[in-house]
């Protein structure tokens, strides 16, 4: 069963559509991520399911009831705010204790509750401390131990890593993930960082403008995106989308009359081709290069193809000047289609062409 | 810059400030000192050195004994009232609802009049026979009461009018305060299943306190200075029961003109407030906690 779901939810703000339309299930004890750009309705959707803000429409479930009308307090949830929201003048004890304390949850429990979590959490020797008095790390951990003393079945964060440098946020990010399994938490996880959704994630929703563009586990997303725009979001440097063109045996890059990519007309679609799929090869797309940049394990080449800008990731180090010309390869496997029009997958340009 | 051209400067940027405090706050207050050791000068009879004389004749002066009671009850009168009211007033406009503008303006209103205008508004309230008051109560059928000119309501009546002046002023600063404070918080509280009672008590009251100690310390100042209203309303009566301490030093100072008398009493004014501030910062500072 769904520990949580969301049938077309919507939420307006005027003419404001923040969430448009969304509907997604999470299964319980798994780890979702509600990934997408800024502005695209992460954070709405997030607040919608703990019911800090009501929906224009649709409905929200938690384990199975219908809470669409319920507030915060009757969802079973706890949160985990981008700033954390720690109250200042508490100490870190009184912060993770808050809530128990307003449930009025009898005082031994509370005790033997908080040695658990302080434990698991590594802030025994911080319990004292007022939150002004903790690294930007430790107050994340004292965000964490007040969601998870609850011991609700459903957590949600936004955005929790975002104030951390790059070292910390590397360590909370397997932290989180791993007391999210120990737990058996059901986790929905807010981030604009595909990264971080790539490496946390059971489950992806990635949002664009308030929809959902796509909602497929990781290894998914990144090996059939359904749309353009989820394939240019996903991986770095990005997939490189390159306009097609009909050639005269078949679909050819714009720009270019050999060698043809695929069967069938080529004029309206879009060819995808992530970096790292590409090989350098002198039979190959002729390709003309426009920098270097070396990485230590591997080197990014800027190339220009056609007349399109074309990303090359590349192991080692390649002496290349600017200016180059090389020839580009790439397995057929690798290969996407979409539509230009709308950004749609399509699954040939021979499909494309009989759909069309 | 060298440690010493540091100093020279930070003093210089001081200097404005410092000639203008000690021309007109520090200086008269140590001439006052000094004056309250003298005889009032009369023509013909220029002031000579009395010493205690001026301290000794207040504390057998039964006026002085009765402003500083009525000034002990005017400041127990108005200082929780308009806090609490300032209090109440800015979590009720710092809620969303409609003309939150408007009322903000509204509660502010007072402080923006001129006391003197503030104690002609209460001051038609409470007149009598035709006083907005006494329409009330006659409608109410009670009987005709002279509100200013009664023993036993006079006090109370510039209390009010003191409350409804300072109210809206402190408001202004708990409001500020109050827009300080996280909407993050009150949401973690709220997924928690804090009341809004819970939550106030236990997160935005203590969040408030360094407001509150700065809204008290002034509070009581001016529970002591404010005395245009009484000046107004009831010149200190009926029978010197609204007469508080400022009050009576301008009365003994400038209708008397017993200038000595009047630098003792003004010494003595000083002495208080200076304790009931430096009190107040010592004791909560410490029960403060600042963000
Ligand atoms: N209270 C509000 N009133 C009006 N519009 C709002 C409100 N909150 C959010 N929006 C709008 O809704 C859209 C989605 O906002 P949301 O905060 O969900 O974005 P987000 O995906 O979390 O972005 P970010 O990654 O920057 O946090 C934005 O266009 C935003 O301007
Ligand atoms: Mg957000």
């Amino acid at each position: 069963m769904a520990a949580i779901a969301l049938e077309r939810v919507a939420k307006h703000w005027g003419a404001t559509r923040a969430v448009d339309d969304v509907s997604f299930d999470v299964r319980a004890g798994t780890f979702t991520v509600l990934l997408g750009p800024s502005g695209c309705g992460k954070s709405t959707t997030l607040r919608l399911i703990a019911g800090l803000e009501a929906v224009s429409a649709g409905r929200v479930r938690i384990g199975g009831v219908d809470v669409t009308e319920a507030p915060p307090s009757k969802r079973s949830i706890a949160m985990v705010f981008q700033s954390y929201a720690l109250f200042p003048h508490l100490s870190v004890a009184e912060n993770i204790l808050f809530g128990l304390k307003v449930r009025k949850v009898p005082a031994p429990e509370r005790e033997r509750r908080l040695k658990r979590v302080a434990e698991l959490l590594g802030l025994d020797k911080l319990l004292a401390r007022k939150p002004a008095q903790l690294s930007g790390g430790q107050q994340q951990r004292v965000a964490l131990g007040r969601a998870i003393i609850a011991e609700h079945p459903v957590c949600l964060m936004d955005e929790p890593l975002s104030n951390l440098d790059a070292q910390l946020r590397h360590d909370m990010r397997r932290e989180i993930r791993a007391l999210q399994q120990q737990l058996g938490i059901t986790m929905v996880y807010v981030t604009h960082d595909q990264t971080e959704a790539m490496s946390m994630a059971d489950q992806v929703v990635l949002l664009r403008e308030g929809r959902v563009e796509q909602d497929a586990a990781p290894a998914a997303l990144y090996a059939r995106p359904a749309t353009a725009f989820a394939a240019r979001f996903i991986g770095t440097p990005p997939m490189n989308l390159v306009r097609l063109a009909d050639g005269a045996r078949g679909a050819v890059i714009r720009g270019t009359d050999s060698p043809v990519v695929a069967p069938g007309a080529g004029e309206g679609l879009l060819l995808g081709v992530r970096p790292e799929a590409v090989l350098i090869d002198p039979a190959g797309v002729p390709a003309a290069v426009a920098a270097v940049e070396y990485l230590g394990a591997d080197s990014i080449v800027a190339c220009t193809v056609g007349e399109a800008p074309f990303i090359v990731r590349a192991p080692g180090k390649l002496e290349l000047g600017a200016g180059a010309r090389i020839g580009l390869a790439w397995p057929r496997e690798a290969q996407h289609f979409f539509r230009a029009a709308d950004g749609r997958r399509v699954d040939s340009t021979a499909a494309a062409a009989i759909a069309a | 810059m060298s440690r010493f051209s540091v100093h020279i400067h930070g003093w210089l940027l001081l200097l404005p400030a410092a000639v203008l405090l000690v021309a007109f706050t520090h200086f008269p207050a140590a001439a006052t000192l000094y004056h309250s050791f003298f005889s009032t000068p009369k023509p013909g009879r220029s002031a000579v050195y009395v010493g205690l004389d001026n301290y000794r004749a207040m504390f057998d002066d039964p006026v002085f004994w009765q402003s500083l009671a009525n000034n002990v009850w005017f400041a127990l009168g108005t200082i929780p009232a308009s806090i609490g009211l300032a209090l109440l007033m800015a979590v009720l406009v710092n809620r969303k609802l409609a003309g939150r503008g408007f009322l903000r303006l509204a509660y502010f209103t007072p402080t923006i009049l001129p006391m003197i205008a503030v104690a002609n508004i209460w001051l038609f309230f409470y007149t009598p026979q035709y006083g907005l008051l006494e329409q009330l109560t006659g409608l109410l059928g009670l009987p005709s009461h002279n509100w200013l000119g009664s023993r036993d309501t006079a006090l109370a009546c510039v209390i009010v009018v003191t409350i409804w002046k300072e109210a809206g002023f402190f408001m202004i600063f708990y409001l500020a305060a109050l827009q300080g404070i996280a909407p993050s918080l009150a949401e973690a509280a709220a997924i928690e299943g804090a009341s809004r009672w819970y939550f106030f008590r236990r997160v935005t009251w203590p969040l408030l306190a360094p407001t509150t100690l700065f809204v008290l310390v002034n509070a009581v100042i001016n529970s002591f200075r404010l005395v245009d209203h009484i000046i107004v309303m009831t010149r200190g009566g009926p029978d010197n029961v609204t007469s508080l301490l400022l009050f009576y030093i301008y009365e003994v100072g400038f209708k008397f003109w017993d200038l000595a008398y009047a630098a003792a009493l003004t010494m003595v004014l000083l002495a208080i407030l200076a304790a009931l501030a430096i009190g107040q910062f010592v004791f909560l500072e410490r029960r403060v906690h600042y963000q």
